[in-house]
């Protein structure tokens, strides 16, 4: 694929945060390449480098090393042809809370520049298309969670965007807000906006993305689609659920017996999984064998992985949980992702 | 300036280049980017602006302090101070307080400034292709009109409870000059203060820098009246200065003040005073700015 194939490109991103002490390596050698058109998730836990990556991106911060091109523009050199190119929404929705939405999208449509008539034209058309009609002359402080969001998006759309940027785009949303932007968002690639957004959310990231980019310590550890995501960590699995935690580790014996990769077992759901090639074989042969064994089996059955497992498989079972900060802790489980 | 916007009707059946890229047609020569310096910076100073109007309670909380403090030192604590022979302490407070509102003015752009900062939008402004400029100078002249409104108020309560410029009306113009001058000033510190603090929270905590700043100084008494050490520093606080500069050109020094020489050059030192805080805050401002993205 040539350069321009791609509405963003990026080639070996690193950033440092902080001074010679605190200092912390927030993006090493992150490469990206999003095909025009597409959805592309960035996927990780939290201060994995997924703002950062994005901040760059839309210009907002300077990388310290590599080289980043959004819409066939250099992020660094030229940032104000990159600026009319993309929208940008952050992890809060950024208008302003005493304007009516109305006035929002007119005074950003002037930022914009746009005259006065056609921000008050491209102002009336986003509030439709946005659902925000009835809305349009109140104060966005009284808005809902949902609908500032979506005030937010209409926002980064006023030029029509070549990409558009989404951080977070849901998180503390409830699931009707959540839904309502995602609906956005589709209505948005629609049209044909490439879109570029982080989530902690996995099923957002299956809902919304093309593809999902994992990201964990400021580089990419997987980038594909989400169905193959799943097929890598060894397509369906083999699940059993027991009565007792004193169980677990018979039914882990059984599953070993019928898989190639290592069971896991979970004590609080008192499940255990592990992928399986030949399926209906290996659930009569754990059936059997937990039988003849007597265990006190509670569910049993096959399923395709969730990207919450793949998710945890490749980051090493760590996922948005507070000490993520804690570099030297070394995943327990193999990244099968790593040689993507 | 033209520009054709981009409507959702547009062509998409197309593919994904049919997206309308209106932006790549704005022209972008230099005469163009100072047209937009201007446009944008009044865009913003009207956003500003509508904060006022929508929220009139605000404007009036903010002056809740001086004109409590008015009524307070004037009316109750007012019989009991005395600030030099013959001066009415109505006459010697009411300058100090158009001051001590200007001193204490960089609160409202550092509040403005961090809660933009915090809610994302000074990052929006800042991933579009306005002129960034326009942040700051946006808020520097709302912030000004903003002071002016104050000024005005505090003018009708001072005229309302009996007190009155004695000097011509061009000294008493070039008075409120100077206290505006002396809140241009502030803006800096204001808006950097904005940028270094963490929160909205932290913002409000600034009171704590804002208090002393406003009144240790000639507001409310003569610093020949302190103990040395806190006169001294009274004395140089370039609110003192404004406050004197400002008694002056009302023609209602005190004889109380003008026992230093920097008493001496009030109106010299309170346009002094701002520019030398201009001099320091602006181009640390600026720099803070910009290290918004590193």
């Amino acid at each position: 694929m040539k350069a321009s194939d791609h509405a963003v490109l990026a080639e070996g991103l690193s950033k440092r945060y902080g001074g010679r002490k605190n200092s912390k390596q927030a993006l090493d050698d992150f490469h990206l390449a999003v095909p025009t058109g597409s959805v592309h998730g960035l996927l990780g836990p939290n201060g994995a480098g997924k703002t950062t990556a994005v901040r760059i991106l839309a210009t907002l911060l300077r990388a310290d090393g590599g080289r980043a091109l959004v819409g066939g523009h250099d992020v660094r050199t030229e940032a104000r042809l990159v600026r009319r190119q993309i929208g940008f929404t952050g992890q809060y929705a950024a208008v302003d809370e005493i304007l009516t939405g109305r006035q929002n999208l007119r005074m950003f449509g002037r930022l914009f520049h746009l005259s006065p008539s056609a921000a008050a034209r491209r102002a009336d058309e986003l509030l439709e298309q946005f659902d925000l009609v009835e809305a349009a002359d109140k104060q966005v402080s009284g808005y809902s969670g949902g609908m500032r969001r979506r005030v937010d998006l209409a926002a980064s759309m006023i030029l029509a965007p070549r990409v558009l940027f989404l951080d977070e785009p849901t998180t503390g949303l409830d699931p009707r807000s959540r839904n309502e932007v995602w609906a956005s968002v589709r209505e948005l690639v629609a049209g044909g906006t490439t879109v570029l957004l982080t989530t902690q959310y996995l099923d957002e990231a299956d809902q919304l993305a093309d593809r999902i980019a994992v990201i964990e310590h400021g580089r990419k550890i997987a980038d594909d689609t989400p169905e193959r995501l799943k097929d890598r960590i060894g397509g369906d699995q083999i699940e059993v659920v027991v009565a007792d935690a004193g169980e677990l580790p018979l039914a882990a014996k059984a599953v070993a017996r019928v898989s190639d990769a290592e069971p896991r077992s979970d004590n609080e759901t008192l499940r255990v999984s592990a992928p399986v090639s030949d399926r209906v074989g290996a659930l009569t042969e754990v059936a059997r064998t937990l039988q003849d064994e007597g265990a006190d089996v509670v569910d049993i059955g096959l399923r395709r992985p969730t990207l919450d497992e793949v998710f945890l498989r490749l980051t090493g079972g760590r996922r948005d949980t507070a000490d993520h900060r804690d570099e030297g802790a070394a995943p327990d489980v193999p990244r099968e992702g790593e040689a993507a | 300036m033209t520009a054709t916007v981009p409507t959702k009707s547009g062509p998409e059946s197309g593919g994904k280049s049919a997206v309308p890229t209106a932006a790549l047609t704005l022209p972008d020569g230099p005469e163009s980017r100072l047209y937009w310096a201007f446009a944008d910076c009044w865009t913003i100073v009207r956003r500003d602006l509508t904060h006022l109007v929508k929220q009139p309670v605000i404007v009036a909380w903010q002056l809740g302090f001086p004109i409590v403090s008015v009524l307070l030192f004037v009316f109750v604590f007012g019989s009991g101070m005395a600030v030099g022979d013959g001066v009415d302490y109505k006459t010697f407070a009411m300058p100090g307080m158009f001051a001590m509102t200007m001193a204490f003015g960089f609160m409202n752009t550092a509040m403005a400034v961090v809660i933009d900062k915090d809610r994302g939008v000074t990052d929006r402004f800042r991933s579009m292709p306005m002129a960034s400029s326009a942040v700051v100078t946006g808020r520097g002249v709302s912030d000004l009109a903003h002071a002016s409104i104050d000024l005005a108020v505090l003018a009708a309560i001072a005229l309302a409870i009996g007190w009155r410029s004695d000097s011509g009306i061009v000294p008493t113009l070039a008075a409120f000059a100077l206290l505006l001058l002396l809140r241009f000033a502030l803006i800096w510190v204001g808006v950097l203060l904005g940028l270094v603090v963490r929160n909205q929270e932290a913002a409000g905590n600034l009171f704590a820098v804002a208090f002393p700043f406003g009144m240790i100084s000639s507001v409310f008494t003569p610093p020949s009246m302190m103990p040395d050490w806190l006169g001294s520093i009274a004395m140089w606080n370039p609110v003192s200065s404004t406050a004197n500069a400002v008694r002056e050109l009302f023609g209602q020094q005190s004889p109380e003040l003008g026992g230093s020489w920097i008493e001496q050059h009030a109106v010299l030192m309170a346009v002094v005073w701002p520019l030398i805080i201009t001099a320091v805050f602006l181009p640390l401002a600026v720099r803070r700015f910009q290290s918004l993205s590193r």
